[in-house]
């Protein structure tokens, strides 16, 4: 019992951590209707500066506090998100206005190509450390229910953490906001949020910058777990079952998707794993994503999709 | 006014309802199609004309009520089987295919009398190279009644709107079919456009004896080629009849005036 | 003035029809056979046949199998991969298991297993579409991907989790040199170019397009969308299949999953979107391309007297191809295809200008 509650707790926490990615996901779909597969390589990239500007900082500025190194380094991994954010919007999305979906997919598939290579040239390929001073040994828990207690990572409790704070900050900046207003307004439709005055593109300059801010928060958490590295991007991929169990225009549903992919892939992985001959963690998230498309394609929490004649 | 002889009642259609969500689009609506004849349905805007149209095509299924044709009765009909039935239709917001010539549209028209396998396609050999030459002739002679000659390997989303409502019309001619649901044929033509427009249908009315329901806002097309008029509004039917029986009708005539007239 | 029309009149369907109907291109099309299947063997060096002639054919035939279902049908997919592995797989399985399987029929039974796994992968498309029918497709590459490193069958229980063929030969005839290869990868491409091609201009192939540009519509006609969606799917995983056979036995010899993993998928969808959706031709322009562009980069700053590491190379080839895709799909989403055509459509004019 104690194992299974460790598992479920283990699978929990990773998918907060992919929660994260997700949530810069949705926010993209729900302010432009556009589905960013570049994500995944967002998150890569703003890692990627986080990582290097903290090393770079105190070289080119001479000082050696960790922390100011940090701060710094997020403000600067920020700025270069929002002229990705600017360019992106300048460059491809203004000229795509009203392309189907399927177009803009593509563009953002070659958008991810693009700054994979990018990140890599500008940043270098080794792999990165970031240290933010997350705590890195684990607590045990329960020792009164539990023998020993249950195995927890503090990390990934504060990673929990700051995604929950994300997603309010974030659903609030969504409902009460007038910017927030004008984001859902293009997400509708765009020559409508047009015609009546929206500046299509301030608008998406925004919420590119706020994905991206999303992007590097994941970045960072994701990053000091693991280390920056390439495969990142390829980790990001599994934004994609999350948001389609979650709901493509649900930020809480890129939450409650995550958990779900996480537990499910962690469970997956100990009990069904050995039937199958392991290692079916590389699938398992996806063939769920599959079914629940079959199913209820909205996801749980997403708005019903309607094909009007 | 065609010089055909109208027949018996080809196309039934009783006490369909429809709503959508909340919103109710029709309302017991009841009235019939006899063969060979032009029935027009007219009606204000939102009076659910075109949902009409929906029902008895396939795209919506009412919820209650049902359609005949030809003495069967349906209730639930998917698309496809009401087009191997014979009923054929245009679409007010034009529904062709943007990425494909003219002819290539009006042959996706003849798909369901084409019969070789797959096999036999990509072979493209013998039965097959003949039953696609034989569907082109007979594509070729829609193109030349429709006059369209000059355009039939132009992509259609190139075509000024006139000529891509001509194609629609082909298209929907290519499936030889006995009952013809046009909506709203004219929209969106001058003068001259509609004097062509509404030759083609007479013409097609009259050469082949397909029966034409068509969905129409100018008053003057309708009083001149229909036999019959269904007048709708808010979902409900108002009016029946012969074009100047229903012109004179009080409550069409406040339906588009609005009262106090 | 030579390429003009006139007095090239049509008087029948049947001419009208054909794949080529402008005479200088049936001649133009007759004398690339004529160098591709005779002058070419004689001619390339040894090195060519294996980077760059070989890998094209084969890919060039996948580009294709891929295009009819993005580019005609409208279905996206983003699991080519694993319909190339499927078909190497199988196709292996046959070879291996069963004495004295002729090697054509391997690799067409091949074809037939990635035909049945790309209908049942295929059944989603009939609920969903864009990016949902991608998330399924991705299923279906990381399932195939961890189905044949995991499942020993599949791999004969093979220790190292790799596979390998050799000694092949085509109706008593060796494929041993790469002449000898590079002759099979074409003759088999144009055996289903033409066949492809036929589909495409045939009923099924407005089917097909119908669905992509309006499916309601489509059903309006007649069309059945279930069996217009599935077909795409079996046509066109079919090819693919054949063409992963080729790639495991003819271009790699020795394979793992990992020669069909998502790269290879991505990759073939740039080859698909670059050459030009909807087009046959654009599928080998797209293959080129793809093809050329690693090792044209890879010379490129040798001709300018600079060296890059292969890292910094590697990263620049991620870069020029996504800034392709969105300059193309920007500026010509009919890609390099229509580029092509509409520079035909000059040439009929010059020396006019219009």
């Amino acid at each position: 019992m104690g194992f299974f509650l460790e598992t479920l707790f283990g699978g929990l926490m990773v998918g907060m951590l992919y929660s994260l990615i997700a949530i810069g996901f949705v926010l993209i779909y729900k302010a432009s209707g556009v589905f960013n597969f570049a994500q995944g390589a967002m998150v890569l990239f703003a890692a990627l500066a986080m990582a290097r500007f903290a090393e770079w900082l105190p070289r080119w500025l001479g000082f050696e506090s960790l922390v100011l190194a940090n701060l710094l380094a997020f403000v600067a991994a920020m700025a270069v998100m929002i002229a990705v954010a600017w360019l992106i919007e300048r460059l491809v999305l203004s000229k795509l206005v009203n392309q189907e979906g399927i177009t803009l997919l593509m563009a953002t598939l070659g958008i991810a190509y693009f700054l994979d290579g990018l990140g890599q040239t500008l940043f270098g390929n080794d792999i990165y450390k970031i240290d933010v001073g997350m705590p890195k040994e684990p607590m045990m828990v329960l020792e009164s229910v539990f023998e020993g207690g249950l195995l927890l990572s503090r990390e990934d409790l504060i990673a929990a953490l700051v995604a929950a704070a994300l997603v309010v900050v974030l659903a609030l900046f969504f409902q009460k906001t007038s910017t927030g207003r004008a984001l859902r307004a293009v997400a509708d439709d765009h020559q409508a949020a047009q015609s009546i005055g929206i500046p299509l593109n301030r608008i998406w300059v925004i919420v590119w910058s706020v994905a991206g801010f999303a992007a590097l928060v994941a970045g960072i958490i994701w990053g000091s777990k693991l280390g920056v590295q390439f495969s990142l991007s390829l980790v990001a991929l599994k934004a994609l079952p999350v948001v389609i169990l979650g709901g493509l225009t649900s930020i809480p549903g890129a939450i409650i998707g995550g958990l779900l992919i996480g537990v499910g892939e962690k469970l997956s992985e100990i009990y069904l794993g050995p039937m199958l001959g392991g290692g079916i963690e590389i699938w398992f998230a996806y063939v769920l994503a599959l079914v629940f498309l079959l199913v209820r394609p909205q996801g749980l929490f997403g708005e019903k999709i309607i094909d009007r004649v | 006014m065609s010089n055909r002889k109208v027949g018996d009642v080809i196309l039934d259609v009783k006490n369909i309802s429809l709503s959508f969500g909340g919103v109710k689009a029709l309302t017991d609506i009841s009235f019939d199609v006899r063969e060979h004849e032009v029935r027009a349905i007219i009606g204000p805007n939102g009076a659910g004309k075109s949902s009409m149209l929906n029902c008895i095509n396939g795209v919506y299924q009412p919820q209650q009520g049902e359609i005949t044709f030809r003495g069967q009765h349906f209730k639930h009909m998917n698309s496809r089987q009401v087009a191997e039935m014979g009923v054929a239709r245009t679409f007010q917001n034009l529904a062709l295919f943007k990425g494909m010539s003219v002819l290539d549209n009006i042959m996706t028209g003849r798909n369901l009398k084409m019969k070789c396998g797959l096999l036999a396609q990509a072979l493209h050999w013998g039965p097959a190279e003949r039953e696609e030459i034989a569907q082109r002739e007979f594509v070729e002679r829609i193109i030349d009644f429709l006059e369209i000659q000059l355009h039939r390997k132009t992509p259609v989303g190139r075509l000024p709107y006139g000529l891509q409502k001509r194609v629609d019309l082909g298209r929907a001619l290519a499936m030889e079919p006995q009952v013809l649901l046009l909506d709203e044929p004219m929209a969106g033509m001058n003068v001259e456009e509609k004097q062509d427009m509404s030759r083609f249908i007479l013409d097609v009315n009259d050469e082949f004896g397909t029966t034409i329901v068509l969905i129409e806002h100018d008053m003057g097309v309708v009083m001149d080629i229909s036999d019959r008029v269904v007048v709708l509004d808010y979902g409900k039917k108002i009016g029946d009849g012969t074009p100047h029986e229903v012109r004179n009708n009080e409550d069409v005539i406040r339906a588009y005036l609005g009262t106090e007239h | 003035m030579f390429y003009r029309e006139n007095g090239q009149f049509k008087s029948s369907y049947r001419a009208d029809q054909q794949i080529f109907p402008i005479l200088q291109d049936r001649v133009l099309m007759l004398a690339l056979l004529v160098f591709a299947f005779a002058v070419v063997p004689l001619t390339a060096p040894e090195y060519w046949f294996r980077a760059i002639l070989i890998p094209f054919l084969i890919l060039s035939l996948a580009a294709l199998g891929l295009n009819i279902l993005v580019g005609y049908c409208g279905q996206i997919s983003l699991g080519t991969g694993a319909f190339m592995a499927v078909g190497a797989y199988a196709a292996y399985n046959f070879h291996v298991r069963i004495d004295g399987m002729p090697l054509l029929l391997s690799l067409l039974l091949g074809g037939l297993c990635s035909t049945a796994v790309g209908v049942l992968f295929g059944i989603p498309s009939l609920r969903i579409k864009g990016l949902y029918l991608a998330v399924a497709t991705l299923a279906a590459q990381f399932f195939v991907d961890w189905a044949f490193l995991r499942i020993n069958w599949f791999t004969n229980n093979s220790s190292s989790g790799s596979v390998s063929v050799s000694s092949l030969s085509l109706f008593g005839l060796p494929i041993e040199t790469a002449v000898q290869k590079y002759l099979l990868c074409l003759s088999l491409l144009v055996v289903f170019a033409l066949m492809a091609k036929n589909l495409v201009r045939s009923s099924i192939g407005r089917e097909w397009m119908a669905m992509r540009d309006m499916d309601v519509a489509a059903a309006v006609i007649g069309i059945r969308p279930v069996y217009a969606k599935l077909t795409a799917f079996a046509v066109s995983s079919f090819i693919v299949g054949v063409a992963g056979a080729l790639w495991g036995f003819v271009h790699l010899g020795t394979w793992e999953p990992a020669a069909f993993n998502i790269d290879r998928s991505f990759q073939l969808l740039f080859m698909v979107i670059i050459g030009g959706l909807g087009s046959i031709m654009g599928s080998f322009f797209g293959a080129a391309f793809i093809v050329l562009l690693p090792i044209l980069l890879n010379q490129l700053p040798g001709w300018f007297g600079i060296t890059i590491s292969t890292a910094l190379a590697s990263h620049l080839e991620f870069m020029i191809f996504g800034a392709l895709i969105v300059f193309f799909l920007i500026v010509e989403p009919h890609g390099l295809a229509r580029l092509w055509s509409t520079a035909k459509e000059k040439l009929r004019l010059w020396p006019f200008p219009h």
